[in-house]
């Protein structure tokens, strides 16, 4: 079950409630040190399978383990080096931020001694030290979020797992806690498994994503890979609109260098290429005398690999 | 086991530190404080000079206006338990904070077991308090000390309040546990009191009447039989089971006549006319009397919180 590089590991993992299959099959890998994107509509099973790992619902079939403990049989070892930070996570409001972390401390077995100590540390990364006697209610919704990421961090996790840790937060605030998810995994060298729908901040920090559809997962790759091999293979897409599209101007596109595909749609061409070939084009069109009306390159957005699924299923 | 005491250390000084807690307890003072008053000045017409054991009558005794501690108590235990119980979980799942507790290092049992034993912990302190303050007020009062036999019933009066207390805890608990909104959880347990309570006595009443006509000279075996319906009936409700285990336990002399009508009636015209005298009860006879209604109240609280026991363990724990 252990490997040295996967941190998650799961094994034909399947949950039904009932006769529901909410998870099927899954078999799922994260290494160590990445930040993996679970990406599914609402009911796709990506709550399921948190819980799976942190061993608060047992499979019905297969197996999860995390740094080679399984979540179902040994899920204290589990928990001890996973941090969770719920979608809408919550804190005894009428505790100061001190009060709900030397909780969290002690649920952990921290030490007496060291919980003061710790706590500051984790605050001090969260850049909420000047709040920490603070009530819990006084704090804004970005407040809470930063205070859940110290929480999870009082424990030191080899793991964190984050639901949907921007979701309601400005995009000044979404940007900070992506910011310190970014900070974490490179100076602690945390792997994260992160759970959102909101596709443009995952792309920002997630290399790596698994696509997930009522409970299957469609799709696992890097960002690149799954646009390759859904727009034909190549990193980059060419969108051209032309005064006249005549068939020869397509072949002799085809013919450049790194270029992997060229379709066509009415007066609109995409060029699927490896390399960016925007000025190539633009000479080739223009020696054959025709307009060149508009050009864009796009990179395989997140969003549009995700649409691309999801249409098509 | 440290997760546990991590939880019950937290969970009873939020209890300490409640608004609902110095509610409670000013209200138990003043009720238990008012009712010692009553006793004192009622205390001399109640006890005969043959009397061993006075000092508990400073408990037992009421008077026109206001009735004794343990009538006030019987009343205030399961508002008490009910009121630390009824959002024990759900208050918890609602707040968010549930999904982030159970992902620590602890077993889930761990909530709920911490939770329930700072609960019973902080219903003990108050019905300890009252009692020892009681006690107080009374031994400067009457000037007699008790003897050991009134401190062993004072010291098992006081447990047999913590399991009644722990049974409407478990009970509100359990709706806790299987209810989503706290409002729910608390008007359920309060509903149950009330009929248990107020409604069960009158039903079991008609329920008697209606089987056993008594006529204005009815026959002692019509009386015997209607009043044994009515019994049964009632004994459904854990009220009435602590309400004759702790009149037995707490009035030595005739404490056993007093939870039956039909032999206090009987024996009330001889005892009046002092051709019955009634020897107090030792404190193990006293146990052989209510020793059912003592295990009974013990074994619901356990089944009620063995019941939410297993419910929060086999239910699903989400964020949202």
């Amino acid at each position: 079950m252990s490997d040295n590089n996967n941190l998650i590991i799961s094994n034909n993992l399947s949950k039904k409630y009932n006769e529901h299959l909410v998870v099927s099959d899954l078999n799922l890998t994260v290494k160590k040190g990445e930040i993996f994107g679970l990406l599914g509509p609402n009911g796709a099973g990506k709550s399921t399978i948190i819980l799976m790992i942190l061993g608060l619902t047992e499979p019905t079939s297969g197996s999860i383990s995390v740094a080679g403990f399984n979540s179902t049989r040994e899920p204290l070892k589990v928990k001890r080096i996973t941090g969770y930070l719920p979608e809408r996570v919550g804190f005894y409001d009428d505790m100061t931020a001190r009060g709900n972390l030397a909780y969290t401390a002690e649920l952990n077995n921290v030490p007496y001694r060291e919980i003061p100590i710790k706590i500051d540390e984790v605050l001090k990364i969260v850049d909420l030290l000047d709040n920490k006697n603070h009530l819990v209610k006084t704090f804004s919704k970005g407040m809470r979020q930063r205070l859940g990421i110290a929480d999870v961090l009082i424990k030191d996790p080899q793991l964190i797992i984050f639901d949907e840790p921007t979701e309601g937060l400005d995009v000044k605030v979404a940007n900070q806690i992506l910011q310190t998810i970014l900070n974490l995994n490179k100076q602690k060298n945390i792997t994260f498994l992160v759970s959102s729908h909101q596709l443009n901040l995952m792309q920002r920090i997630c290399p790596r994503v698994g696509i997930l559809s009522k409970g299957k997962l469609i799709s696992e790759g890097s960002v690149e890979n799954l646009g390759r091999s859904l727009f034909g293979g190549g990193k980059y897409r060419i969108e051209l609109e032309l005064e006249k599209v005549p068939d020869e101007i397509i072949e002799k596109l085809k013919k450049l260098d790194k270029v992997v595909n060229v379709t066509r749609n009415d007066s609109q061409l995409q060029v699927v290429c490896d390399k960016d070939i925007r000025q190539d084009i633009s000479r080739l069109i223009s020696s054959e005398g025709i307009l060149l009306t508009r050009m864009d390159m796009k990179q395989d957005a997140l969003e549009e690999i995700y649409l691309k699924y999801f249409k098509e299923e | 086991m440290r997760s546990i005491l991590t939880v019950y250390r937290k969970e009873l000084s939020d209890h300490f530190s409640s608004n609902k807690f110095l509610v409670l307890l000013a209200l138990i003072y003043i009720a238990g404080l008012s009712s010692t008053y009553v006793a004192l000045t009622n205390i001399r017409g109640a006890a005969s000079s043959l009397d061993k054991e006075v000092f508990l009558y400073l408990f037992t005794t009421g008077g026109d206006v206001l009735p004794s501690f343990i009538t006030f108590i019987s009343f205030f235990i399961p508002i008490i338990g009910i009121i630390f119980g009824f959002d024990a979980i759900n208050s918890e799942r609602n707040s968010g904070n549930l999904s982030r507790i159970l992902s620590q290092p602890i077993y889930r049992d761990s909530v709920i077991n911490g939770k329930f034993l700072a609960g019973i912990t902080t219903l003990s302190i108050i019905i300890a308090s009252i009692v020892f303050i009681i006690s107080g007020v009374g031994l400067f009062a009457i000037g007699v000390p008790p003897t050991t036999e009134e401190i062993l019933r004072l010291f098992f009066f006081i447990l047999i309040c913590v399991f009644y207390g722990g049974f409407w805890m478990g009970l509100s608990m359990l709706f806790s546990v299987i209810m989503e909104k706290t409002a729910a959880s608390i008007l359920t347990a309060i509903a149950i009191w009330i009929f248990l309570m107020f409604f069960l006595p009158i039903i079991a009443n008609a329920i008697a009447n209606g089987m056993v006509p008594l006529a204005n000279n009815a026959a002692v075996a019509d009386q015997i039989r209607n009043y044994n319906i009515e019994h049964i009936i009632s004994r459904i409700s854990p009220a009435t089971l602590f309400t004759e285990a702790i009149v037995v336990l707490l009035v030595p002399v005739g404490g056993n006549i007093l939870v039956n009508p039909v032999a206090y009636q009987q024996s009330s015209s001889m005892l009046k006319s002092g051709k019955m005298i009634l020897n107090p009860l030792s404190i193990g006879q006293s146990f052989i009397q209510v020793w059912p209604q003592l295990l009974i109240i013990v074994a619901l609280s356990i089944i009620c919180f063995a019941i939410s026991y297993i419910i929060f363990m086999r239910q699903e724990i989400r964020s949202t």
